[in-house]
């Protein structure tokens, strides 16, 4: 494994971590009232994660793979600090970044500049740090002139390439990833994962939710497969990818 | 293991984490002001149209129909520096009670103090008070007001007393608005009452004169009504004969209205706090 710094003390702490969701059937007062007086369920609950325990160290870069509603991205966002726990508990040390999905916090009718400082100081920079970056930045997303542009006017790609640059651009120890990897061109693609690949040789922890097979084995050098809210297979990226192939 | 070296994620201080994030407060309030008119060919000229055809129309229906005018001196002044007070509490009421919704992509997506978007809604509100705030100035020094500086403290007094009570009431209304969509419906309705609950149209004495006196002292202790009648005391007061009665103890129903709004804020956060682990499953 390729680790620049050993550190006794882990990134990401995920402690038996359990995760229910109420639906609830409702959005008012009154929906909420006469349901409760024909005695009628109001809510139905669904376990996304059951008793999930891992442990992630420095300079590690875990892929995160299972089907659909195997609860990944509900275990990003508890360690994003977006969901909580309903029992055990998450623990990060360092600053986590999430590229949760980029663009979440573009503004259409802001220009690209606007854009790229709102969405930096909402991935938590300081100013002087997105100063400091802000060429670098533009230079990634390969926006140019058009940077001044609102954003509105952008392509999807121009768009996507902005957002991914600002996020792989902030000041991190934790990189969260869901499912963003796979926008952009073919060159494009190949660019964000060279940087990822630089930011996993720098000892910074990445946590990816992919679908993309392909990619995350040449990122990744561990995996964790879910199925249905548990974790079934904890360890290589190849032996992960045979236990998510086996888990249908 | 040292548990201490790790930060629980999710898990901010509140309101007191915005003074850490004041720099994304700022670009905030900066995208709501430059958005705010975005498409729009008269932009920010809406900003004094709207109010002037609120004034317009309650002149004329107050003032005239209802003979306002002669009872009031220099009704046109109290009415609009009573219309401000409320138009500023409306707004920033108003935005911050849906500011959690209208983020939802956020507030599902990335952790950051939630409470951050009712409080850049609020100082967005007060940015747009300035343009009326500027046209009551202007009016007020054309009929030769001269300024108090005790009347100045008050006016600053109540837009603080005005902004606090709205970010209280906008955390707690705006935290169970993610839930339950009424509370946007239950809001408007305040916001209805707001303007006739407080002497911007009419005079306090009329409340005095009709009420019971509980119902007088209900009246006089909100915080809307002493903020009203703050702004009354630094602008319209010092324009007329200063004939005119002035509600008696209107600092004591300052100091109440500033515990109440306070206390808001206390009420407001503490239930956004209790809600807040629940926004992003039920956006």
């Amino acid at each position: 494994m390729p680790k620049t710094s050993e550190s006794p003390l882990p990134r990401i702490v995920i402690e038996g971590v359990q995760k229910t969701y109420t639906l609830r059937h409702s959005h008012s007062f009154k929906e909420s009232f006469v349901a409760r007086l024909r005695r009628k369920r109001t809510s139905t609950s669904f376990t996304a994660l059951d008793d999930v325990t891992v442990t992630v160290h420095e300079g590690e870069a875990i892929a995160l793979i299972g089907y659909n509603g195997s609860g990944k991205s509900t275990l990003l966002k508890l360690v994003s600090g977006v969901l909580r726990p309903d029992a055990g508990r998450v623990l990060t040390r360092g600053r986590v970044a999430g590229l949760i999905e980029v663009g979440a916090g573009f503004h259409p009718d802001l220009s690209g500049r606007e854009n790229v400082y709102l969405n930096a100081a909402i991935l938590g920079m300081a100013k002087e740090e997105i100063d400091a970056r802000f060429d670098e930045i533009v230079e990634f997303s390969e926006i140019g002139e058009f940077i001044d542009t609102e954003v509105k006017h952008y392509s999807s790609g121009m768009f996507v390439r902005l957002a991914f640059a600002v996020a792989i651009h902030t000041e991190l120890d934790i990189l969260l990833v869901d499912e963003v990897l796979a926008v952009g061109d073919a060159p494009f693609r190949e660019k964000c994962n060279a940087k990822i690949r630089e930011l996993v040789a720098m000892g910074k922890t990445l946590f990816i939710v992919t679908h993309d097979l392909g990619m995350v084995s040449e990122i990744c050098n561990r995996g964790l497969v879910l199925r249905q809210g548990e974790l079934i297979f904890d360890g290589a990226m190849p032996e992960a990818i045979a236990a998510l192939k086996g888990s249908r | 293991m040292d548990v201490n070296a790790f930060t629980v994620p999710g898990a901010g201080r509140g309101i007191l984490d915005v003074v850490k994030y004041r720099y994304l407060l700022r670009l905030l309030i900066r995208k709501g002001i430059l958005t705010r008119y975005h498409g729009s060919v008269l932009g920010w000229v809406w900003s004094y149209v709207k109010p002037a055809a609120q004034f317009a129309v309650f002149y004329v229906v107050m003032g005239l129909f209802l003979n306002l005018t002669k009872g009031i001196e220099s009704y046109p002044i109290y009415l609009f520096s009573g219309i401000v007070v409320i138009n500023l509490f409306n707004e920033a009421f108003g935005n911050a009670t849906r500011s959690i919704v209208s983020n939802k992509a956020l507030v599902k997506k990335i952790y950051l103090p939630r409470e951050l978007f009712p409080i850049a809604d609020v100082f967005i509100a007060l940015v747009h008070f300035l343009p009326q705030l500027s046209i009551l100035l202007v009016v007020c020094l054309f009929v030769g007001w001269v300024p108090t500086p005790l009347g100045l403290v008050g006016a600053l007094l109540a837009v603080f007393i005005v902004a606090v009570l709205a970010t209280g009431l906008g955390l707690l209304f705006g935290s169970i608005n993610v839930a339950y969509r009424d509370a946007q419906n239950v809001v408007e309705l305040i916001l209805l009452f707001a303007t006739w609950t407080s002497p911007v149209l009419y005079s306090w004495t009329m409340v005095r004169d009709q009420a019971p006196a509980w119902l007088f002292d209900l009246y006089m202790a909100n915080p809307l009504t002493s903020a009203v009648e703050l702004f009354h005391t630094a602008f319209w007061f010092p324009t007329t004969s200063e004939a005119a009665e002035r509600p008696e103890s209107l600092w004591l129903f300052t100091l109440i209205g500033l515990v109440i709004a306070v206390l808001c804020l206390v009420a407001g956060q503490l239930v956004f706090r209790r809600l807040e682990g629940r926004f992003a499953q039920d956006l």
